[in-house]
């Protein structure tokens, strides 16, 4: 009750001030014009589509990935020691450059090589390029929910008569992967947004197109148009983050409670 | 007739600390046999050196007179001819339990689902869990838990059962159910080598008893030799510091 009054009169009251302070029309008119947000929004929002199914194929080329490198990266077998050296340089190199500049350096670099039977679309460039640097991000998640499982559980799969491989698909990864699905939706939150960094290499997506409209018309209500339809997808998928976060340290809580493991 | 386990000059170091140290031992057929020792002694690492979850150093292990340390040898086929039940259970938490029991039997041995589940739930009924297949391990008291692995390891009908101290992380009024388990087992004939701290236990269901120190066996014989009169001051002390503790 107290807080629902105190939110009413700090929020009513910083509006008051917004609205009334002697810059607003002008504030008003070039980030919030109705008209130039209804001319643009439809381009815009086809623009997001193309974002959000660049998005979706890039999000399964990271899962798989990811997960690749990450069993390349925890691997022990000595014969396999070469495999989880470039497991670590990978990692190591596309996680500490910076997104855009892989974005770049693949959207342009790889057409100028002008090789035969090489995709040369910025929209398929765009996304490798996103894959490769959030198939390094993702690797991290899975390697350290790989690791995060007690080797006796690798160790009682073994005993059992289980291979190295089946040990790791039955009783180890199950285990790891739902213990990483809250840090794995962090990045694709993230990976939702860089999409709009391919944006670079002339794609119609939503943040260019609305960048092309105010570019032409000075205002800047069709960037608003684009950050809306993009928190329409983040915020609810942060919210869904959140919750299974708290579920998952209740459940861990629980765990403990019931003594040892 | 020969043994279903035996050891020769079996050695372990980890880095420069050596955990076995020349293990003789073996393990008749229908046999069981009791290491005991205190903590460090290398119970545990020989167990698992027979299951060949760890390489040992030298020496040799034979299951039912075949070498199975032969280094570059495929260590998968033998452990599924053994059967490990750990100190901690083990159990596989995103499994139920039924799963768990079956895992082995269809993944590693290719027993359809079916059979499988079946014999399993043959063998929970036969531990008093029958009605817990469908349950997840953490909903399970610890001496219930340690049944489902008992359980886990039986279904692959091993031809050696390796019991690595199982009762030494339950609540003492738990102890009963799971030795009564090992008592029956014992009585069916299954060839069992059991590293443990109850005396009591070892004393009643053992053939053999191996008094460890450091890696060693520095004596071992009969249950009535080893409890009643120890002839090695080694052991008369290990048992006179447990009976002190009021351990036996």
């Amino acid at each position: 009750m107290i807080s629902t009054v105190s939110t009413i009169v700090v929020i009513g009251g910083l509006l008051t001030l917004l609205i009334t302070s002697p810059g607003w029309p002008a504030v008003k008119q070039t980030f919030f014009s109705w008209s130039v947000f209804r001319s643009s929004f439809s381009q815009v929002l086809a623009g997001f589509w193309l974002d959000v199914r660049l998005f979706l194929v890039v999000e399964v080329v990271v899962l798989i990935a990811g997960l690749l490198i990450a069993m390349c990266r925890t691997t022990r077998a000595p014969a396999l020691f070469p495999l989880r050296l470039i497991a670590i340089v990978y990692v190591d190199v596309l996680r500490g450059v910076p997104t855009i500049l892989v974005v770049y350096l693949i959207g342009f670099g790889v057409p100028a090589l002008m090789l035969s039977g090489v995709p040369t679309g910025a929209v398929v460039l765009g996304g490798f390029a996103l894959a490769l640097c959030y198939a390094a991000y993702v690797s991290e998640v899975f390697r350290a929910g790989i690791e995060s499982i007690h080797p006796s559980q690798a160790g009682a799969a073994l005993a059992l008569g289980l291979t190295q491989t089946q040990a790791m698909r039955h009783v180890v990864l199950p285990q790891a992967v739902r213990r990483v699905v809250p840090p794995l939706l962090n990045d694709f939150i993230s990976l939702q947004k860089d999409v709009a960094l391919i944006s670079v290499l002339g794609p119609q997506e939503a943040f260019r197109v609305a960048q092309i409209f105010a570019a032409s018309q000075f205002n800047y209500t069709p960037l608003i148009a684009a950050a809306l339809l993009y928190l329409c997808v983040t915020i609810p998928l942060t919210r869904i983050v959140d919750r299974m976060q708290a579920r998952s340290v209740r459940e861990r809580g629980a765990a403990v409670a019931l003594g040892p493991r | 007739m020969s043994a279903v386990l035996e050891l020769r000059g079996v050695t372990k170091a980890y880095g420069s600390h050596e955990v076995l140290r020349g293990i003789d031992l073996e393990v008749g057929e229908h046999e069981a046999v009791a290491l005991i020792g205190a903590s460090g002694s290398g119970k545990s690492t020989l167990l698992r050196c027979v299951d060949l979850l760890e390489e040992i150093d030298d020496g040799d292990i034979l299951l039912d007179g075949e070498a199975i340390t032969v280094p570059g040898r495929n260590p998968v086929p033998v452990r599924r001819r053994l059967g490990l039940v750990f100190q901690a259970y083990n159990l596989f938490p995103h499994r139920s339990v039924i799963e768990n029991v079956i895992l082995g039997a269809v993944k590693a041995q290719g027993m359809p689902d079916k059979e499988a589940r079946a014999a399993g739930q043959t063998l929970l009924e036969r531990f008093g869990l029958g009605n817990r297949g469908g349950d997840y391990p953490d909903r399970l008291s610890g001496g219930q838990q340690q049944r489902v692995a008992i359980a886990r390891a039986l279904l692959t009908k091993p031809r050696a059962l390796l019991l690595d101290e199982v009762t030494s992380a339950l609540d003492p009024e738990l102890v009963g159910e799971v030795l009564e388990v090992i008592r029956e087992l014992k009585q069916e004939g299954m060839t069992m080598l059991i590293a443990t701290h109850e005396m009591g236990f070892a004393r009643e269901v053992a053939d053999e008893v191996c008094y460890l120190q450091d890696g060693q066996i520095i004596e071992r014989g009969s249950p009535e030799e080893i409890f009643v009169s120890p002839s090695k001051p080694d052991t008369q002390r290990f048992l006179a510091r447990l009976l002190a503790a009021d351990r036996i």
